[in-house]
């Protein structure tokens, strides 16, 4: 439910000063047509009073009732009768108040009746109009509210969807390697056991919120890689690379991952012969740019049109942090060459 | 003497089960492949009564290998991960080992196969009859009806199913025609009808299964039949019954 906008300190008090002023003003113009001061006061006071009221219980209608936009009649006809009846109020209390003490009073409210009526309907109509504007505003304004809260919450939950995807086939064949290494390298096998919960731990405790460096990132990476090539052995060689000043540079979490892990899906899992794993980070205008080459097998897997293999999930969630949908390209390079290329905005 | 042969793409996974096997003097390991390609080499070359073999592999996966193999050695399957196949290896009895395993459950996969082994009254026949359900349950998958692989001339062939135009029943075989050459499989039509995509696929006669992206004009024939113009210039014929299918899978 909109406020009311008499329940908010500010406008409560425009809205006594208006009526006082008001007040004012037609005891004056009342004195210039020659009622006496006494008789004038009385008379605005009461009148405006009447008006006040009227205007708060428009105010207050409105907040209860809002007409959509076929039916504004309902407003013209809220203010017609609530002027006839403060108009006929005042004439009520008035006249019997007032008829005694000034004998031309009674005279002079009949002959001003219409101006009376003209001026409370102005007022009430445009109390009317000004509290339409304001409720479908603050409607309005709550809407968008609820719309864009919606949107986050759907959106985080999407992102951390995205994120959760730890390749279980990674993890249960990397405790088989370490099972294989404890019987004959149980120094090698601690050294793994080591690397794993890192990487583990770091892919638990990163928070989408929190951007990294770009040298963290890359070092996760580097741990990544390392594990997989205990699961490999010498198949696996892996280039990380990156210019002094890309270091400082950052992006979101576990988005090269996801990157890396499908170079390694094509790359390595797929293929038979020694493969290296190239990946280039470099600073280019605002832009951190990433490169993560890997060799494909053109006859078992070939990369589609667009973002191709696996990349559909980054390129929704480029799309949800920075709303474009041009940050990640790939492309294929002397046939089997799989090169992917992400641009993160700074 | 046992022969065995292990297959898998990891070394430190074929260095662990050579060394659980080292408690077995009478199962002698033949050859360590690193892929199928290798592992169907090494089949055919030292006939082994016990293969180890993994799932997930480069170029084609451990069910497609064996596939490809006309009497498959008996099976022991070694995985990290995959829910379908473990589904389908319980309801068809084949022993498997999910990857970490310890030697207590290796010992029970081995000793398991030796008693059925010494069981056999004929030793001659060691192909699992459970073999051939297990792979057409595990073909049925979703991950597997994407591509195709055959031998041919002694290579094998891995055939992405965009590239299939139709399929053609030919004896006990089905012939696979593609853009780049007509390949043979020893499997049913109705293998095929049930693993292949039915919103790309659709079996229009008796014999024939045609891929619906190839599809340029459909003109009737004789009495109550009708005849399928390809992209390709081939020409499939359409039943009655696969003409009422193909109108439902095109929309029209």
């Amino acid at each position: 439910m909109a406020r009311s906008p008499l329940s908010i300190g500010k406008f409560l008090l425009a809205f006594v000063s208006w009526w006082m002023i008001w007040s004012l003003l037609q005891t004056i113009l009342l004195t210039n047509f020659g009622l006496d001061l006494k008789t004038a006061m009385a008379d605005s006071i009461v009148t405006n009073a009447i008006l006040a009221l009227a205007c708060g219980f428009v105010s207050n209608n409105l907040q209860y009732y809002l007409p959509k936009k076929d039916r504004y009649w309902y407003i013209l006809f809220l203010s017609l009768s609530l002027s006839a009846l403060v108009v006929l109020a005042c004439k009520w209390i008035l006249v019997p108040a007032l008829g005694s003490m000034s004998p031309g009073y009674a005279a002079f409210f009949s002959r001003s009746w219409l101006v009376r009526f003209d001026n409370v309907f102005l007022q009430v109509g445009c109390m009317a109009i000004l509290s339409v504007l304001w409720y479908s505003s603050e409607e309005e304004q709550q809407n968008m509210q609820r719309k864009t809260d919606a949107e986050r919450l759907s959106r985080e939950a999407e992102l951390f969807k995205l994120r959760q995807q730890l390749a279980p086939h990674f993890l249960f064949n990397s405790l088989n390697s370490i099972s294989a290494l404890i019987g004959s390298r149980p120094e090698q096998a601690r050294k793994m056991i080591q690397q794993l919960s890192d990487f583990l731990r770091g892919n638990l405790k990163k928070e989408e919120q929190q951007w990294v460096p770009l040298a963290e990132e890359l070092q996760y990476l580097q741990l990544y890689l390392d594990i997989e090539k205990v699961r490999f052995g010498h198949r696996l060689s892996a280039e990380i690379d990156h210019d002094e000043d890309s270091m400082a540079l950052r992006l979101p979490p576990m988005l090269l991952q996801p990157i890396v892990e499908n170079a390694i899906k094509f790359g390595l899992y797929d293929t038979t012969d020694d493969v290296t794993i190239t990946i280039r980070a470099r600073a280019e205008g605002n832009y951190a740019v990433i490169s993560v080459q890997n060799p494909f097998d053109p006859e078992t897997s070939r990369p589609k049109q667009g973002t191709g293999f696996g990349l559909s999930s980054i390129q929704r969630r480029l799309y949800l942090l920075f709303a474009r949908s041009d940050l990640l390209t790939t492309s294929v390079e002397n046939t089997n060459q799989f090169i992917t290329i992400v641009k993160i905005p700074q | 003497m046992i022969q065995a042969i292990i297959i898998d793409d990891e070394p430190l996974a074929r260095l662990i089960i050579q060394e659980y096997l080292q408690a077995y003097p009478q199962i002698k390991v033949a050859q360590e492949c690193s892929d199928g390609f290798e592992g169907l080499k090494a089949i055919q070359q030292h006939k082994p009564d016990l293969i180890f073999l993994d799932i997930q592999m480069p170029k084609i996966n451990g069910f497609e290998m064996l596939e490809l193999i006309e009497e498959p050695p008996a099976v022991i399957f070694t995985t990290a991960f995959d829910e379908y196949a473990i589904r389908a290896f319980e309801s068809h009895a084949v022993d498997y080992l999910l990857k970490p395993f310890n030697k207590q459950r290796f010992d029970k996969a081995v000793q398991k196969w030796l008693d059925q082994r010494a069981a056999d009254a004929d030793p001659a026949s060691p192909s699992n009859p459970n073999t051939q359900a297990l792979l057409d349950t595990v073909a049925a998958s979703p991950s597997q009806s994407r591509r195709i692989v055959v031998k041919t001339g002694g290579k094998i062939k891995i055939i992405p199913v965009e590239d299939v135009h139709y399929l053609e029943a030919s004896d006990d075989y089905v012939k696979i025609h593609t853009k780049n050459g007509v390949f043979l499989k020893n499997k049913t039509m109705g293998y095929f009808e049930q693993t292949l995509d039915p919103a790309q696929f659709v079996r229009t006669h008796r014999s024939y299964i045609l891929n619906i992206q190839q599809v340029t004009r459909i003109d009737p024939y004789e009495k109550d039949s009708h005849l399928c113009l390809l992209q390709s210039g081939a020409r499939v014929p359409v039943s009655k019954s696969g003409y009422t299918k193909l109108k439902g899978v095109l929309g029209l």
